[in-house]
């Protein structure tokens, strides 16, 4: 019933929701996750999912799939009340989600992970030639041009991402559910995306779509709903909303922060001179960066840009020592420095922030007061515990300073949402004092408002002297924030000027003028 | 109700306490402690004076557990333990003096500790697998035991030597005060120092303590060598009750009483939050249960069948769906698999 064609599906439009949740209350130790929120998904649309983070966006998709389950109010799909007791059931019901992080198998070949659970079998054996040729149909209904019998783990994660989509789609969905399904994609795999999409509504798939890009929202979407703090805001219809009004809705306050930084960071106009803080000559490691220079000078934001798998975040990994360089000099403070661990860059002064949250970032059991303290701990060594005192006083400063939710510092980290741990992540690293801070996507997959409060910190950082590697896909966020930008491009820095009237036209110039040499 | 059973040592402490009670109806006079020659005698001191072993090398197995390791091969290192004494005491001409006992021991407690090393190096440094890396030396160390003794149970006369398993001090069994000395001293280093929480990172997500700077691979290397010491001493307190080195019975099997009793103890196997006073509970309650079987009738050899049901028993309260089963609010409808096919 799911594979309708285009022509029924046009009259199903006004027909019966999909989908419609009405008083959904969902809560977590410590932490009202929801109060009583509304969702209809109607078939043939693109719902965009909208709120902050830690607005509840998540947790309303998990409690609707079965993997929370609701403490209030009613679920009913295809006319029917329902509870999923786990993604099983709501899978088998018709409802498909690909989750912000990707939770796939990286040790299977991509048709395995496209098919798990559901292989195709002839005589009780699993058929590998089959589930080979049907992986292979719908990567290439999609567009995706790789073998389904390579290792998903030998893909960048830009293709897993696609993979985990073209598992949602196989499934023949009612209902399709994308959690940021484009925060690591690059702009045409964002197209190749969006056409999947129109593609899967025409043959009359509710779609929800959660994403912080609000372009793409206004883009895709036909309909969208808001969250708040757990409660719901309202919902609108795309075309008749501007994107003012839907981030006032979002926030619920003026968005002038921006604006603001912008003009902070003009101001702050930094003195490139004398001893830089870090130079790095001709640093590189096999398989990863080619040679690069550098210098850091205090106080200076500079701006990484490139593409997915450019090297920009291979560079910062060994700005901190995370992978040991095989070749190059670092100096710091005009001292030659071999940094070979991340604890040897911690006692210099250098603090690094991964883009891969879930992985090497979150401590997902411990405390919210526990990651905050857990680098500057790691250097004072565990004979010298931080006395109980001080680290209450840290960790309500950076909770209060930071704004962040839930407050309760006894909370565990892995029931915070994704803006929230990385607010505490940016705190772990704030307590060690560094004076050099490296940022890799610290704003990925978090919304405007965090958003801000991280580029706003970023700014005063540097205003107090702290010096700054911005990493970012957003091309405007980097250029809003840093004094200096190096682009990379195929594992080398390609391009280094200042920031001084460059626009996002100009830096894809760079990054594309590159791409016409080698062509 | 609701947030007295989620407490993390609520359903270890229930299980002993039904055990003490099965106890109490079968010997009335379980509880009951006498003073004899100024020491304390009674089952309860039995328990925990035969339980001192089992509860020394389940603190260092705590530790390892907590950072998704296991060491297997704790039962050998105790019989290497009890080999290197008697065999050094025996070997020496004055085999009852009290400095050959204190260097015997020392002895055996040090051969304990580079075992240790070895241990954290194959699985720190080289990277190998806890579960295989420590397999290595379950299976070599009794065949390296059996080498020091020379395949003979080697029995040894020594006054000090015998006091650390069978004497007493103060009235006290002195295998208990050593392991309650231990256990405290695990609990200060862990719990007043910030190595507990250290040993949690690294066990809960070890690649993002490494880029906050922990040093997660000397934690790991120090909680091996801190288990194989904590076995060594077990090994010493072994031979010591029985004044011999039996290299092929002693500490057989200790590792899976161990293991046992972390996970009885509610610290999970897949690493993170550990809990030494659970470990505590369950160490008593393996020692109980094994006291209790031959106590109410039943042949004791039967021993490893009752354990079996508690594994099976605590790994139900462990899982997250028993658990669910358990809470249920409302029925849940079967899974209708393969439907979506």
């Amino acid at each position: 019933m799911t594979q309708m064609s285009a022509a029924p599906a046009q009259a199903t439009r006004t027909a019966e929701p999909v989908v419609e949740m009405s008083g959904v209350s969902v809560s977590f130790p410590g932490v009202k996750a929801l109060q009583s929120v509304g969702l209809t998904l109607r078939p043939g649309e693109v719902h965009a999912l909208m709120g902050e983070n830690g607005a509840g966006k998540s947790t309303l998709i998990k409690a609707l799939t079965g993997v929370y389950s609701i403490d209030e109010g009613t679920i009913i799909v295809g006319g029917e009340p329902r509870t999923f007791s786990g993604p099983a059931e709501s899978q088998a019901a018709g409802i498909s989600t690909v989750y912000q992080e990707i939770n796939l198998c990286t040790n299977l070949t991509v048709a395995e992970n496209m098919l798990l659970g559901r292989e195709p079998r002839s005589f009780g054996r699993i058929d590998t030639r089959e589930m080979n040729r049907r992986a292979g149909s719908v990567l290439a209904r999609l567009g995706v041009d790789i073998e389904p019998r390579s290792l998903l783990g030998s893909h960048p994660i830009a293709i897993q991402q696609l993979v985990a989509i073209a598992r949602a789609v196989d499934i023949d969905a009612e209902l399709l559910i994308l959690d940021e399904p484009t925060s690591s994609l690059d702009a045409d795999e964002v197209v190749k995306l969006f056409e999947v999409m129109r593609t899967l509504r025409d043959e009359g798939v509710a779609i929800v779509f959660v994403s912080h890009f609000l372009d793409q929202v206004f883009e895709i979407s036909d309909r969208m709903t808001v969250l708040r703090n757990g409660r719901l805001v309202g919902e609108y219809v795309t075309a008749d909303t501007t994107q003012l009004q839907l981030v006032q809705a979002m926030i619920g306050r003026e968005l002038e922060t921006l604006e603001k930084i912008e003009r902070q960071a003009e101001q702050n106009t930094v003195r490139a001179t004398g001893t830089p803080l870090m130079e790095v000559l001709d640093l590189g490691r096999k398989g990863s960066v080619e040679a690069v220079d550098l210098q850091v000078f205090e106080g200076e934001v500079i701006g990484v840009a490139g593409l997915l798998g450019s090297g920009r975040t291979e560079l910062a990994r060994l700005l901190f020592g995370a992978d040991a360089a095989d070749h190059g000099d670092i100096q710091l403070r005009a001292r030659r420095t071999k940094l070979r661990t991340p604890r040897q860059a911690i006692d210099q002064k250098i603090a690094f922030s991964s883009e891969n949250r879930r992985s090497e970032g979150v401590i997902g059991d411990l405390s919210i007061a526990d990651n905050m303290v857990l680098a500057l701990q790691a250097s004072r060594g565990w004979l010298r515990p931080l006395p109980a005192k001080t680290k209450e006083r840290l960790v309500t400063q950076y909770i209060d300073a930071l704004d962040i939710r839930p407050t309760d510092p006894h909370a565990l980290m892995r029931n915070l949402s994704g803006g929230n741990q990385q607010k505490v992540l940016l705190a772990r690293w704030l307590i060690t004092e560094p004076e050099l801070l490296i940022l890799d996507e610290p704003t990925r997959g978090i919304d405007i408002g965090a958003k801000a409060q991280i580029q706003q910190l970023v700014a005063d950082l540097a205003q107090q002297g702290v010096s700054v590697v911005f990493i970012s896909a957003e091309l405007e966020e980097v250029l809003r924030l840093s004094d200096r930008l190096v682009v990379m491009r195929d594992r080398r820095k390609i391009d280094e000027r200042s920031n001084d009237d460059v626009s996002v036209a100009d830096v894809l110039e760079i990054i594309a003028g590159e791409v016409r040499d080698d062509a | 109700m609701r947030s007295l059973t989620r407490h993390t040592l609520f359903w270890p402490l229930l299980a002993l306490a039904l055990l003490l009670v099965v106890n109490v109806i079968a010997t009335p006079s379980f509880f009951s402690i006498r003073i004899q020659d100024g020491h304390l005698y009674g089952s309860l001191i039995d328990i925990l004076r035969n339980g001192a072993p089992t509860l020394l090398i389940a603190l260092g197995m705590t530790l390892v557990i907590a950072t998704r390791g296991i060491d297997l091969s704790v039962g050998a290192i105790v019989a290497i333990a009890g080999a290197v004494t008697c065999t050094y005491l025996a070997g020496s001409p004055d085999e009852g003096s009290v400095s050959r006992a204190i260097v015997a021991m020392s002895l055996a407690v040090g051969v304990c500790v580079l075992l240790g090393l070895w241990n954290g190096f194959l699985i720190a440094v080289l990277g190998i697998q806890p579960i295989i890396a420590t397999l290595v030396l379950m299976t070599a160390g009794r065949g390296l035991a059996m080498l020091i003794t020379d395949g003979q149970i080697i029995t040894v006369n020594n006054a000090l030597f015998k006091k650390v398993g069978a004497g007493f001090v103060l009235g006290l069994p002195v295998a208990i005060l050593i392991a309650m000395a231990v256990f405290a001293v695990t609990a200060v280093l862990t719990r007043r120092t910030a190595l507990g929480m250290l040993i949690e990172s690294v066990g809960i997500n070890p690649e993002a303590s490494r880029l906050a700077g922990v040093r997660a691979r000397t934690i790991t290397w120090t909680v091996y060598v801190f288990v194989a010491f904590c076995a060594g001493i077990a090994g010493v307190m072994i031979a010591s009750n029985t004044s011999a080195a039996d290299a092929n019975n002693a500490g057989l099997f200790i590792e899976l009483d161990a293991i046992l009793a972390v996970v009885i103890g509610g610290t999970s196997l897949a690493g993170g939050r550990f809990s030494l006073t659970g470990t505590l509970i369950g160490a008593m309650f393996i020692q109980t249960l094994a006291t209790t079987i031959p106590t109410i009738g039943i042949p004791s050899e039967t021993n490893y069948l009752f354990k079996a049901v508690v594994v099976i028993l605590v790994c139900l309260l462990q899982s997250p769906k028993a658990r669910a089963a358990l809470s249920v609010r409302r029925q849940s409808p079967l899974l209708t698999k393969g439907s979506a096919a």
